[in-house]
């Protein structure tokens, strides 16, 4: 290096300045600058009117940030840097580190089964249901259409008044609209409609129950619902909203329903305490998840139970699949072995395999009957019926699929330190273990740590690992939510989807204390090892 | 600056020659001239070795035997199912393919792969030269940031990102939920995930060559993709393949997101035909796995001598 920098005198006398000269761009890179800023700001542009007409304030907030950031970063010749940086850092913002900030805000709320919808909403759709038929109540033919998925939506009703066979009415939850445009009309029906899907009788029935939260408003206080999968009648509600009350009257019995709190869920209820519909609504709950996650004796059990075991699956595996490839490694590692490639293709083989595939074929190799490891080794274990068997097998397939990196890596560090340290460390009289252990595996130590820190992290929150071996089980009839190998992740997924009801909010306040503890225990780790201290 | 320096990868790994004689042709190791070694002798120093790595072959080797006698097996089920193959057929391989959408599954995995390969390689090498060559604020609290932030699980958010998909889906239907490029898209949020990587690749060439192009008149860009580009291909090579594997096996988020058959991956495809029936579909399943982890283990092999110094090269920058 010493020799490059002499012959060239830039670098001696201005050192700081090496880069304030480059070549200006061609004419073809300003071309795909100017092509490419053009896209983005079409796009923003192309998209604005479906934002705004759809109401999502962020995103629209957010496309013109992202296109204001790219027009300032390429259209000026300023900071160099952020021009590399500013495509992945984009990316890294909305998907990573926007739904991180998106979890922490839903942790502060009741989100979930039957508390999906915004106050307004609910009050609609429960006044929506009341809608009752009168005798003198104008028919409809409906036609049940969609510009989404025929499964969840959004859905749109095609309507013909069966007293006025030429007119056609658009409704949906926003309201009525006269004579949508692309509509065919047979014989008093609407049979399609552009860019529209018509659903058919089996998706309708499919789909009942969104479209029972559908009721349209007309302009006179009465909405129009559907009934059965070809008609739609106009009634009144027997439910009265009233807002500056903030109550609901039933105006065929005078009952008065009132927002009660029951649990962390807030319902009308009348004087009882009997709700007129089991749908709540999304409310802010502040602290209260934590709180849950911290005093609740059930979850608080669980929880340590779970953390302690994670702790010890994360560091099981990291020490296991360490230590069994390091001594892979050490052994192969003699220049004098013959066939070292061949030994390395073939160890390394459990990696190249994608994980899902191992971990799915390991967990047959478990069955009692029938499954290879107790065929092979003549038990008659039950590993999947007892937890602490569970977990065996659960930390010998993780160190099998694991080996093979820590294999690679040992490897590479101990052909990266100088073979004369080891010669000298002979001649002081250090060989065999004693070596191993002053010279070679501290120096590997160095280079390996930050590996096995990351490693940590990795499997602290391995899902995939528990989930698809396991499941998490095995269960007891006593406690059907926290399974015998469940780790903090797997134990979260299923109180986020599980069976028992979706509880995202109480989901999202879990995942934030697992990013919390993973965040810390990754730093404390890193302190450690004080690899940061070498970030250059 | 106490850095230990760490391999170029490829350069500082030992090739085996073959050996002239046994126990010679080494001399850093064997300073003294020697002829062949008893066998007593021979098997204290390097026998066992071979041994250990006999042992560890078949350690490493017992499940994909299985895997490929399970394909092989017409009966395909887990009771019939041995180590060793007893009997030849390709009935599971045809079966897949006519019976099960596995064309479909795999076409769209080499989508996503090579998409989110593609996109996450282009902008962790951006991001890796802008952190090894220029010197700005918040350098160094980037890098350790990106560190941080990568060792959390996109899957922790999945709640959230399910709702957002959901919201763009409602805008741009060709991006929400349930299609390939929202799923894509999802992925490419962790288009940074290789920077660590390159950027310790980056480290070990020479700024002076930057330089030279620069006083010759190349501009920044030119002298990104026509000098260090190229110079990269090692570790592009180990991170692309990183990459690929990571996201061909990724199945959390893909079954969150791709829910219609025909937006399966493989990851979500094999392992519904499994879910189906655990005991009896084992045979197909490990006819599919076959598939998916050939051309992988493939790409792997021709690979590896970049792999062992790739990832070390990243351990000890990073």
């Amino acid at each position: 290096m010493a020799d490059l920098q002499t012959s060239d005198p830039s670098t001696d006398t201005e050192p700081r300045r090496r880069f304030t000269q480059p070549g200006r761009d061609g004419v073809p890179a300003l071309l795909v600058k100017v092509l490419f800023l053009g896209v983005v700001v079409g796009t923003a542009i192309a998209l604005s009117p479906a934002l705004v007409g759809n109401g999502s304030w962020f995103f629209l907030g957010a496309i013109w940030v992202v296109a204001a950031i790219l027009v300032a970063t390429y259209a000026t010749g300023r900071a160099l840097p952020a021009k590399y940086l500013v495509p992945g850092t984009l990316m890294l913002a909305l998907f990573v580190v926007y739904p991180i900030a998106l979890t922490a805000k839903t942790s502060f709320t009741n989100y979930g089964d039957g508390t999906r919808n915004d106050k307004q909403t609910t009050v609609d759709q429960i006044v929506g249901s009341s809608v009752t038929r009168s005798a003198d109540s104008p028919q409809y033919n409906l036609t049940v259409a969609t510009d989404g998925d025929p499964a969840s939506g959004p859905f749109t009703y095609f309507l013909v008044p069966q007293d006025d066979p030429e007119s056609v009415f658009e409704g949906t939850a926003d309201g009525l609209e006269e004579d949508p445009s692309g509509v065919t009309l047979d014989n008093g029906r609407v049979t399609a409609v552009d860019g529209y899907t018509i659903l058919n009788i089996k998706q309708i029935s499919a789909a009942s129950d969104a479209l029972d939260e559908i009721a349209v408003p007309t302009d006179d206080d009465t909405f129009i619902v559907r009934d059965g999968t070809s008609e739609a009648f106009e009634g009144a509600p027997t439910l009265v909203y009233d807002e500056d009350a903030d109550t609901i009257t039933d105006t065929t019995s005078d009952t008065v329903y009132t927002v009660a709190k029951q649990g962390d869920r807030e319902y009308f209820v009348d004087g009882d305490g009997t709700r007129i519909s089991d749908q709540s609504w999304t409310a802010n709950v502040g602290t209260r998840n934590y709180e849950r996650i911290a005093t609740d004796s059930q979850i608080r059990t669980d929880f340590a139970k779970i953390f302690v075991w994670n702790v010890v699956f994360a560091t099981l595996s990291v020490v296991g699949t360490f230590l069994l490839g390091l001594l892979f490694a050490i052994t192969l590692n003699d220049p004098r072995v013959r066939g070292q490639k061949i030994y390395r293709a073939l160890l390394i083989l459990p990696y190249a395999i994608p994980g899902f595939i191992s971990l799915l074929l390991w967990s047959s190799f478990y069955n009692r009957d029938f499954g290879l490891i107790n065929d092979l080794t003549g038990l008659d274990v039950n590993w999947f019926g007892g937890a602490t068997t569970a977990k065996i097998a659960v930390l010998i397939t993780n160190l099998w699929m694991g080996f093979p990196y820590m294999f690679l890596v040992s490897t590479g560090a101990l052909q990266a330190i100088p073979e004369d340290l080891r010669e000298a460390a002979t001649i002081d009289g250090a060989g065999g273990f004693a070596g191993f252990r002053r010279i070679t595996f501290p120096l590997l130590l160095v280079t390996v740590a930050p590996l096995l820190v990351a490693t940590f992290a990795f499997n602290f929150n391995n899902f995939g690992a528990i989930y698809l071996l396991t499941g998490g089980g095995p269960f007891t009839p006593e406690n059907p939510t926290a399974g015998g190998t469940d780790i903090l992740i797997s134990y979260l997924y299923r109180l986020a989807f599980g069976a028992g009801g979706v509880q995202i909010g109480f989901a999202s306040a879990v995942s934030v204390v697992l990013f919390v503890i993973t965040g810390v225990m990754a730093a404390l780790q890193f302190r450690a090892t004080r690899s940061l201290e070498d970030v250059n | 600056m106490t850095q230990v320096q760490g391999p170029p990868p490829g350069a500082t790994i030992v090739e085996d020659a073959p050996p002239t004689e046994a126990g010679g042709g080494r001399r850093r190791r064997d300073p003294a001239p020697r002829t062949k070694m008893p066998p007593g002798r021979w098997f204290r120093e390097i026998g066992w070795r071979h041994l250990v790595g006999v042992l560890a072959v078949v350690w490493a080797l017992f499940p994909v035997s299985y895997l490929v006698s399970a394909s092989l097996n017409p009966l395909g089920n887990v009771v019939t199912s041995t180590m060793i193959p007893r009997s030849f057929s390709l009935d599971n391989f045809t079966q897949l393919i006519d019976e099960q959408p596995f064309g479909t599954w795999y076409r769209n995995s080499i989508i996503v792969c090579i998409c989110v390969v593609f996109v996450q390689l282009l902008f962790s090498t951006f991001a890796a030269y802008a952190f090894s060559r220029f010197r700005f604020k918040g350098r160094r609290g980037g890098l350790l940031a990106l560190l941080l932030i990568q060792m959390f699980p996109q899957f922790l958010a999945a709640v959230a990102l399910y709702l957002m998909f959901t919201e763009i889906g409602e805008v741009i239907p060709a991006v929400g939920l349930d299609t390939l490029p929202g799923y894509i898209l999802m992925m490419c949020g962790g288009s940074l995930g290789q920077v660590w990587l390159i950027k310790g690749f980056f480290d070990s060439i020479p700024m002076s060559l930057d330089e030279a192009a620069m006083i010759d008149g190349a501009s920044h860009v030119q002298v990104f993709f026509r000098i260090i580009l190229p110079l990269l291909q090692p570790i592009l090579a180990v991170c692309g393949l990183l990459v690929f594997v990571g996201v061909m096996g990724e199945f959390l988020m893909a079954s969150i997101f791709l829910r219609d058959e025909g937006n399966k991956t493989l990851a979500t495809g094999l392992y519904g035909l499994i879910d189906a029936d655990r005991s009896n579909n084992l045979g197909v399943f490990a006819a599919g796995s076959i598939m998916t982890a050939i051309p992988v283990v493939l790409l792997f092999l021709y690979l590896q001598k970049f792999i062992v110094g790739g990832i070390t090269a990243g351990g000890v920058k990073g």
